[in-house]
């Protein structure tokens, strides 16, 4: 037993001992039960226990809950263990309450005041108990009552530096607790204590104030150029600089860890000086991976890449360094072979976000090989899941055949975990980029073959969607499925997908004699005694077809319909079906017949449901802007014609034409104008405008009084000749340029998640003169305003 | 998160469950519910942390492996059974090093100074 040292309670040795002596589970209850009873009495008992003996016996009770045992009792003896004076005894009390919360309230008051006493004794050690106890338990209860004295211990002059330290953590606790608390006052000073000089104190102030941050980032942004500042030391330092806070040759890395995560919640600094550094210390931190390191030991390298791999994620955040994006990229690249695994992992996952940037996305193909040798050699399955994203973010027109068909190969041999979210990126892949449609039915027959229990009813919809709308392909759909219903052990999707094909289309390949319409029939039937009757159904609605498509094997078919099994089933759509398809096959006449039973109409465009399944699944891994939300493909035929073919033009036109006025233009019809980072899907629309008001003839400037009564050059879709493709671009990538002359430029950051869109357009103006009274606006119309709400 | 005790019972075993499984050729990251676990083995303990999908996952590796130093300083080659009849004081390391599920504090010698401090106390 190891020695207990100075005060340690040598009762409370014994007891562990006795407790792992024990050889049976039986034993061991036998002894805590003995024990249980023992503290029972002594807390009930007349003689007052002193402070040491309280002590002991609480630590007991907490170590018999850490066992895995149910205590309730001694929460009062903890309390009053608060009271005391003595650091072992407060402390045992205050973890005894940390782990043991108790629901009951009137306790949970005492506690509070105890807290409360301790905060204001002047006794460092106290008040660190104090603010620990409410970090870790952080009831609503503590946030509204501490809700004043925790912030101004952290900011006054007395505070001394461990005690700032642990308040700015429990402050950060209250705050998640209790978000609805302002902070408003202490502001400035919670900024600043990024300047500190004691680096625990900024260690600790960074995640405060990477919080407040995310709630309120205009109010907070002074912490960027102190960021930038803390960062460039540290990064420059020498390690004899930092003596303390170097860990194997790396100066403070989770201090730069979290300077680089605060910096991802604000755009890249404005100002040039701050900006300059800022790219100064990211190319630092990026020439220094390419050093020799200075430590074999892999605490030096852990710590030096958690620092890369987070400066990384800003350069991708900020997207706005090619140079930066492209070296992050080849740095990357080279830890895809890395022998550690932990390094290919992460690498694999950073990769995928930078495949997003249109800057990167062209060196991230160059590992497209990599990608695919992991995706079939890793051992560790959430890297090859790793490779699988990232194989879905770098896919695109030029690469869609081999990706896909590598993720194909890939599927026969996955796990099951991740089938089904494949099968719906291989899905939506193969859609996106189907040059050739005859391909996308391949791939989607063989995704049913391979994996068919994956294949979601959205997956084979959509296939069906897209044959019914694309005559070219409609032989070959009928084709494909023909052959792949004869293998052997064929999956139920495909017997519906091949069902309701030859149901629409098997004219189409009954003039050869293997597909003749008999042997169409036969093939189908001879499947559906093996399917649910939900498949047989559809299989129903497709023998009624053939009869319409192919009256020669009417008295088969009908035979089929009316045999017992049946007209008789126990379930009753397929009896209904059944009864119903039989009577009209003999009561209709040709002409009925061919009507009712007439080939499918294409579908209207939808958004694909795929997309949203798969979002559903990972809302984290799909990348974003390579995907085309057909939402954006909705607001484009809405663009604002009025009934005079006149565009209402939501830019609010300055009455005096003032110097280089650029909407010295009379124009009707405003609404509300908005602030110019306007957001919402309907953001959309406003840029369009403003594209064709400025593409249209602009006065230059000065003394415009120009009214536009004309279209302005608008073609029908309600955008002017030449921003189709920057009006693509916006539909398609998450940012860039949208639109630029010699004005103006707007740029346009898009972020979506889920049902959740952020548009945010910036105006960047190009003249060396000022624009006045320049106003935005969006406006949502007519049917886009019930499918998007935007503020 | 606040969890009640038997929910923080099965939350031990669901932890345990996934990462002793693991082995040298899994990476020290593996996701849990909504989040991830950075583990890392020293002889027959796992240290485990849960953090955001979003977090560093290696800062998180080495905040184990700099919080075990400390442990090792303190407990003068720390071993199982010095963590199992002190564990009243591994609950005041980590409180120095980690409170409110953020790091606190990374400078060893600081940490070693007060923990000291606080163990000559009565």
């Amino acid at each position: 037993m190891p020695a207990v040292k100075g005060d340690g309670m040598r009762g409370l040795a014994v007891f562990i001992s006795d407790i792992r002596n024990c050889k049976s589970k039986e034993a061991e209850i036998k002894r805590i039960n003995k024990e249980l009873a023992n503290i029972r009495s002594k807390f009930k008992g007349d003689k007052t226990l002193d402070g040491y003996q309280k002590k002991k016996y609480v630590c007991k009770l907490l170590f018999i809950f850490l066992l895995g045992h149910d205590i309730d009792f001694g929460h009062m003896e903890a309390v009053n263990l608060l009271s005391s004076n003595k650091y072992t005894e407060k402390q045992i009390g205050y973890l005894f309450i940390s782990v043991l919360i108790s629901a009951s309230s009137d306790l949970m008051k005492l506690v509070i005041q105890c807290i409360r006493n301790d905060l204001v004794s002047r006794n460092p050690i106290h008040i660190t108990l104090a603010l620990q106890c409410v970090a870790n338990i952080g009831s609503r209860e503590m946030a509204e009552s501490l809700s004043i004295d925790i912030p101004s211990l952290l900011v006054s002059g007395d505070t001394i530096d461990s005690v700032k330290q642990s308040a700015a953590l429990t402050l950060l606790r209250l705050l998640r607790t209790a978000p609805e608390l302002q902070m408003g006052e202490w502001t400035s000073r919670i900024i600043h204590l990024l300047n500190d000089q004691h680096m625990g104190v900024v260690t600790s102030a960074a995640s405060l104030i990477e919080a407040l941050v995310k709630k309120n980032p205009e109010e907070y942004k002074g912490c960027v150029s102190l960021a930038v500042s803390r960062l460039s030391r540290i990064v420059t330092s020498s390690y004899t600089d930092l003596q303390d806070y170097t860990y194997y040759f790396v100066p403070a890395p989770w201090l730069s860890v979290k300077l680089l995560r605060l910096l991802q919640n604000y755009p890249p600094p404005e100002d040039p000086s701050v900006r300059t550094r800022l790219t100064e210390c990211l190319e630092t931190i990026l020439n220094k991976a390419q050093e020799p390191p200075k430590s074999k030991k892999v605490q030096h390298s852990n710590a030096k890449n958690a620092v890369l791999f987070e400066a990384i994620n800003l350069i991708i955040h900020m997207d706005s360094d090619p140079n930066l994006l492209v070296r992050a990229c080849n740095q990357l690249g080279q830890f895809l072979q890395h022998k550690e695994t932990n390094l290919r992992y992460l690498a694999l996952e950073s990769m995928c976000l930078l495949a997003t940037s249109e800057f990167s996305h062209e060196a991230v193909k160059k590992h497209q090989d990599t990608v695919i040798t992991a995706l079939k050699t890793e051992r560790d399955v959430s890297v090859r899941q790793r490779a699988v994203d990232l194989l879905y973010a770098m896919c695109d027109r030029t690469n869609a055949e081999e990706i896909v068909g590598e993720m194909l190969e890939y599927l026969e041999t996955a796990d099951y975990s991740i089938r089904e979210e494949m099968v719906l990126k291989v899905a939506i892949l193969a859609e996106k980029y189907a040059v050739d449609y005859t391909w996308y039915v391949d791939v989607i027959l063989n995704l049913i073959r391979i994996a068919g229990d994956y294949v979601s009813e959205e997956v084979w919809y959509r296939v069906i969607q897209i044959v019914i709308n694309r005559d070219d392909v409609q032989g070959y759909a009928a084709k494909t499925v023909f052959e792949a219903l004869q293998a052997p052990a064929c999956h139920e999707n495909m017997v519906k997908v091949g069902g309701y094909i030859l149901g629409e289309f098997g004219n189409l390949i009954a003039g050869d004699p293997r597909s003749s319409p008999i042997v169409q029939f036969q093939l189908l039937h001879s499947k559906y005694h093996l399917c649910s009757p939900s498949t047989r159904g559809l299989l129903l609605s497709t023998y009624i077809k053939f009869i319409n498509l192919f009256p020669e094997i009417k008295p088969q078919i009908q035979e089929i319909l009316g045999s017992k099994n049946n007209m008789r089933n126990p379930d009753v759509e397929l009896q209904q079906r059944s009864i119903e398809y039989l009577q009209l096959s003999s009561k209709a006449t040709a002409d009925v017949l061919a009507t009712v039973l007439e080939e499918m109409p294409p579908f209207p465009e939808r958004e694909s449901s795929i997309l949203a399944k798969l979002k559903k699944k990972k809302p984290s891994s799909v990348a974003e802007t390579a995907i085309e939300t057909t939402k954006e493909h909705k607001a484009m035929p809405a663009a604002q014609i009025n009934s005079d073919g006149q565009p209402t033009l939501q830019i609010s036109s300055p009455s005096s034409a003032g110097s280089a006025d650029l909407l010295g233009l009379d124009i009707g019809g405003m609404s509300a104008p908005v602030d110019s980072s306007s957001s919402g899907g309907g953001g959309q629309s406003a840029s369009d405008l403003l594209v064709d008001i400025l593409g249209g003839p602009v006065p230059g400037g000065i003394g415009g009084g120009v009214g536009v009564g004309t279209t302005n050059g608008l073609d029908s879709s309600g955008l002017t000749v030449g921003a189709e493709e920057n009006f693509l671009k916006f539909i398609t990538k998450l940012n860039g340029v949208l639109y630029e002359n010699d004005l103006l430029q707007i740029g346009v950051k898009a972020e979506y998640r889920q049902n959740l869109g952020r548009v945010g357009l910036f105006y960047g103006n190009k003249t060396s003169f000022q624009f006045t009274q320049f106003t935005t606006s969006i406006s949502c119309p007519g049917q886009l305003s019930t499918h998007i709400l935007y503020k | 998160m606040h969890f009640d005790d038997d929910e923080k019972q099965k939350l031990i075993e669901e932890v345990h469950a996934v990462v002793t499984v693991r082995d040298a050729k899994h990476t020290n990251f593996v996701e849990f519910r909504n989040f991830k676990i950075v583990y890392r083995r020293y002889a027959g303990l796992y240290f485990c942390i849960c953090v955001d999908v979003n977090d560093n996952n290696l800062a998180y590796l080495e905040a184990i492996h700099n919080f075990v130093e400390v442990l090792n300083e303190f407990f003068h080659n720390v071993c199982e059974l010095d963590l199992v009849f002190n564990f009243y004081k591994v609950y005041s390391v980590v409180d120095e090093m980690f409170l409110a599920g953020e790091i606190r504090e990374t400078s060893q010698t600081k940490v070693l100074k007060q923990l000291l401090m606080l163990s000559s106390l009565e």
